[in-house]
């Protein structure tokens, strides 16, 4: 029976590379396939009615980050929304607040995410590290060490929390979820030798982890499910012990 | 004209890529990163089940060692890969795996005491050593002897990607995003960088290299159901056929998965199976152990995928409106266990098919999955006949799977290509200088900016997007897990067609910047050359070996096909690629030819492999006192880069 339903998706369509253009929203209609997801729906829609529609996908199997935007008003993965999760069959998609936009529903997050890697240095800060003899013994680590680091490490920088994030509305250097969990896995980490007066430099101000005004979109909206509401807490405990 | 000079051009931005610039940058060389999307967007990044490097840290990978997963190797390549490569490789991992460590990858460790485990369906309890607790552990994979995949839960690729890309940020590596290469800068067997295309303003810009290194992964996308991105369409392979002058390799050796979902192909991790899953047919029947006693469900790659489509093909599939499948029970392995350690695996199958594996079956079915084939280098990486062109990863053909690879060995050669041929990108950067040819440079990106011209002006003609469906349909119903003549020749004889109908492509969005229809016409004709390729080369190629299985030709045949497919293509208005054969040197193998282990061996042999069989029996005997890393040195002498000549630690055993 579902599989006769017409979809109808409303997108915004704007290409700012081209003189002149103005942001419209634009309705196509798609017939409905059984399994059918947005990131098919989409390509149908580029390969049979207008091949000039921009959008992101690189894995399509909700692994890789890129096909974020907002869907009927939620931040959420493209590639594995189904269209039978909408019973009326109309389907809004916006691209995704908070990063520069490219083109219709393809954003610049790439830039983002890099600026936030650089800002919270997001490696291994370890004299040594390029120094270990790679011939011997890895360093041991505690297995639920380990295990919990990867828990935090999960995000796959989709940019959801950013775009559901108020504060990050109001304040345009705030540095957001993702900055916020990536520091915190490398604060878990014992290869990473900063201090917490040293993470207190990166995140101990208002556009730190002290601006959040703990509405928790991040959390209520991220894809992989991470713990941004007690990695939010427990780095501002730890910062507000620094000093 | 923009012209943007760097040392080392890297073409592609995952794991392979990343490597390699971060090698090239610690040897003090300037290094730019084009990708078509952020670096930690890459397909590395999808590698769910782990990475193969010999540690030998838990109990169930004991006693291993380099020489155990060389064996594996050329055994798994059904003797096809280039052995030297394999052995710098094996001896490799074990430090590209530690060097990960340091970098930041939260390898899951051995934790000492009892555990309960799936093997061959029955639950049993190891006992991992007190001593061992907190080394990087492994799990059991296909054609493997020992457990030898490293792991993170199973987003292994994922924390690879993160801390390689975090790495490379951190040594301030520009990774330059959305754009893609269109084509190579070449002259007098020289390449000199590369005609770059900015996918956001449409501006065609030169990239000036000393190197240029290729490192766009495989070409899956060639193929209408794939496990493979969307990005996968080999397009760095395309650039370097096109110059006429680098060859590809093997091209007709396609990997199949057995276990993509179905229908839309998305890969479940063979550490589904590793774990102890299981498969079973349209009875709830478990059928691998009849087809094959000895490694079961558990066999390599291509044997697995093979038996499947037999088993389906014998009427025992289960019947789907999207054609028959079998299933994958992983059910045994419990909850805690899937939403720890296969928890990808699990979202896939509640978004995408709507069911808890913990409780129902997979409906799984072999899918494209991997190219063994690729740019064709030599072992330091280099094209053996364009200089300065280097590539790494899948998108090389450097040839340690040959015609099969194993599991857990793509994300392991990705990392320790980037470091070997990293260093050998740096001794071509130190050793060669900058040539910059203006006029050179301008006639490769007048040429370009000609063909998109004349693209963006023909009024009437094809559709980039309908060519592109009609090869992927072509592919998947004529090249693909059985192949025979038949088929072949017809899938050659319609790629031929549509070549000719990509000369006329027109788009109805004529704009030049940022126009996804005209992306696709830059791409399809290159994916249609690739594709003819893989077909051209398969129908030639008159024996089984590997993953290439020819139901007319069932038998390894050895002594006319112990050799390795090179396509060029040397003019854009031929229809066929060139194809050269280079022979495998059996006499200089450290293993000789012999049989895998599954089935009935039918091997023709090569008259060769007697020879080498009695030579390596002698050297044996006159060297009586050899330790395993002398008369490796003594059978299979390599070069590999200084830095990575150490012999490896393990627990429990120490250097030996």
């Amino acid at each position: 029976m579902s599989d006769e339903r017409i979809l109808k998706f409303h997108i915004l369509r704007f290409n700012p590379q081209v003189k002149g253009d103005v942001p419209t929203m634009k309705t196509y209609e798609v017939k409905e396939a059984p399994g059918m997801t947005i990131f098919i729906a989409l390509n149908d829609i580029r390969e049979t009615q207008d091949p000039s529609l921009q959008f992101d996908f690189i894995c399509r199997a909700g692994i890789c980050g890129s096909c974020a935007m907002i869907i009927n008003g939620r931040p959420d993965l493209a590639c594995r929304t189904l269209t039978s999760k909408f019973p009326d069959g109309e389907i809004k998609l916006l691209p995704l607040p908070g990063f520069e936009l490219i083109g219709d529903l393809s954003v610049n997050t790439g830039k983002f995410m890099r600026a936030m890697s650089e800002r919270v240095e997001s490696w291994i800060h370890d004299t040594y590290a390029d120094s270990v003899d790679l011939d011997r013994l890895e360093e041991r680590m505690d297995p639920d060490i380990a295990d919990q680091i990867y828990e935090l490490e999960r995000c796959v920088e989709c940019g959801c929390c950013i775009s559901a994030c108020a504060t990050k509305r109001m304040r345009d250097g705030f540095l957001g979820a993702v900055g916020f969990m990536r520091l915190a896995r490398y604060a878990l980490d014992p290869r990473d030798k900063r201090s917490d007066e040293e993470f207190y430099e990166i995140i101990g101000d208002d556009d730190g982890v002290f601006g959040c005004m703990t509405l928790l979109g991040c959390q209520d909206y991220c894809p992989k499910d991470l713990p941004h509401q007690t990695q939010i807490a427990y780095l501002r405990r730890k910062m507000a012990l620094v000093k | 004209m923009k012209v943007i000079y760097t040392d080392s051009l890297i073409i592609g931005g995952g794991l392979a890529g990343l490597r390699t610039a971060i090698a090239t940058r610690q040897r003090g060389y300037d290094s730019i990163i084009l990708s078509l999307m952020p670096a930690k967007r890459s397909h590395s990044a999808a590698a769910q089940g782990g990475m193969q490097a010999s540690l030998g840290a838990s109990v169930k990978g004991e006693g291993d060692n380099e020489d155990v997963h060389f064996e594996d190797t050329v055994k798994g390549s059904d003797w096809g890969c280039d052995q030297d490569v394999a052995r710098m490789f094996v001896n490799t991992a074990p430090k590209a795996i530690r060097q990960l460590c340091a970098w930041g990858v939260p390898w899951s460790r051995v934790r000492k005491g009892d555990r309960e485990v799936v093997i061959n369906g029955q639950k049993v309890t190891i006992t991992e050593k007190d001593e061992n607790h907190g080394l990087i552990t492994s799990r059991d994979f296909g054609g493997t002897k020992k457990w030898r995949t490293c792991y993170t839960s199973d987003g292994a690729g994922h924390t690879m990607l993160y801390a390689m890309d975090n790495k490379a940020i951190e040594l301030g590596i520009q990774v330059h995003e959305r754009k893609e290469a269109v084509a190579l800068i070449h002259e007098d067997g020289v390449c000199y960088g590369a005609v770059v295309r900015d996918l956001i303003t449409g501006e065609l810009l030169a990239y000036v290299a000393k190197a240029t290194v290729i490192a766009t992964g495989g070409y899956g996308r060639l193929y209408a159901v794939t496990t493979n991105a969307v990005i996968s369409e080999g397009i760095g392979n395309a650039i370097a056929l096109e110059t006429g002058v680098a060859p590809l390799g093997n091209m007709e050796a396609v990997q199949f998965h057995p276990t993509a979902i179905v229908p839309v192909g998305i890969l479940t991790t063979e550490g589904c199976r590793g774990d102890g899953g299981l498969l079973l047919d349209k009875d709830g029947y478990r059928f691998m152990p009849d087809y094959e006693p000895g490694k079961k469900e558990l066999a390599s790659r291509d044997v697995v995928s093979r038996r499947m489509t037999e088993h389906i093909r014998k009427g025992k599939g289960v019947p789907s409106r999207y054609g028959d499948h079998l299933w994958l029970d992983i059910t045994l392995l419990g909850r805690a266990h899937i939403e720890k350690n296969l928890r990808e695996v699990k979202e896939i199958c509640e978004y995408f098919l709507g069911i808890d594996p913990v409780k129902e079956y997979i409906p799984v079915r072999p899918t494209q999955h991997y190219s063994m084939g690729g740019v064709r280098t030599k072992p330091t990486g280099e094209s053996p006949t364009l200089k300065g062109l280097f590539a790494a990863g899948e998108a090389s053909c450097w040839d340690m799977h040959g015609f099969n690879r194993l599991g857990g060995n793509s994300v392991a050669e990705t990392v320790v290509a980037g470091m070997i041929v990293g260093e050998y990108v740096a001794d071509y950067c130190a050793s060669n200088p900058l040539k910059i040819d203006t006029e050179l440079i301008e006639k490769f990106v007048n040429q370009e900016q000609e063909k998109i011209s004349t693209l963006l002006s023909r009024d009437k003609g094809e559709s980039a997007f309908a060519l592109k469906k009609e090869m992927q349909q072509i592919m998947m119903d004529k090249v693909g897990i059985f192949r025979n003549e038949a088929d072949l020749s017809k899938a050659v004889e319609e790629l031929k067609v549509l070549h000719q109908k990509s000369k006329n492509i027109a788009l109805r969005y004529k704009v030049r910047a940022a126009n996804p229809e005209l992306v696709e016409a830059i791409r399809v004709p290159k994916m249609i050359r690739l594709a003819q390729c893989v077909a051209y080369g398969a129908m030639l190629r008159k024996e089984s070996r590997g993953a290439h299985s020819r139901e007319d030709y069932p038998e390894r045949n050895d002594r006319d096909w112990l050799k390795r497919t090179l396509t060029f293509w040397k003019n854009e208005d031929e229809d066929l690629p060139e194809v050269k054969y280079e022979e495998l040197n059996i006499m200089k193998m450290e293993i000789a030819p012999g049989a895998r282990g599954y089935g009935v061996d039918n091997t023709i042999h090569h008259p060769d492999t007697e020879k080498r069989l009695a030579e390596i029996e002698e050297i044996k005997k006159t060297n009586p006192s050899a330790d395993r890393f002398e008369l490796q040195r003594l059978l299979n002498p390599i070069e590999i880069p200084e830095k990575f000549r150490g012999k490896n630690e393990r627990i429990g055993i120490g250097f030996k």
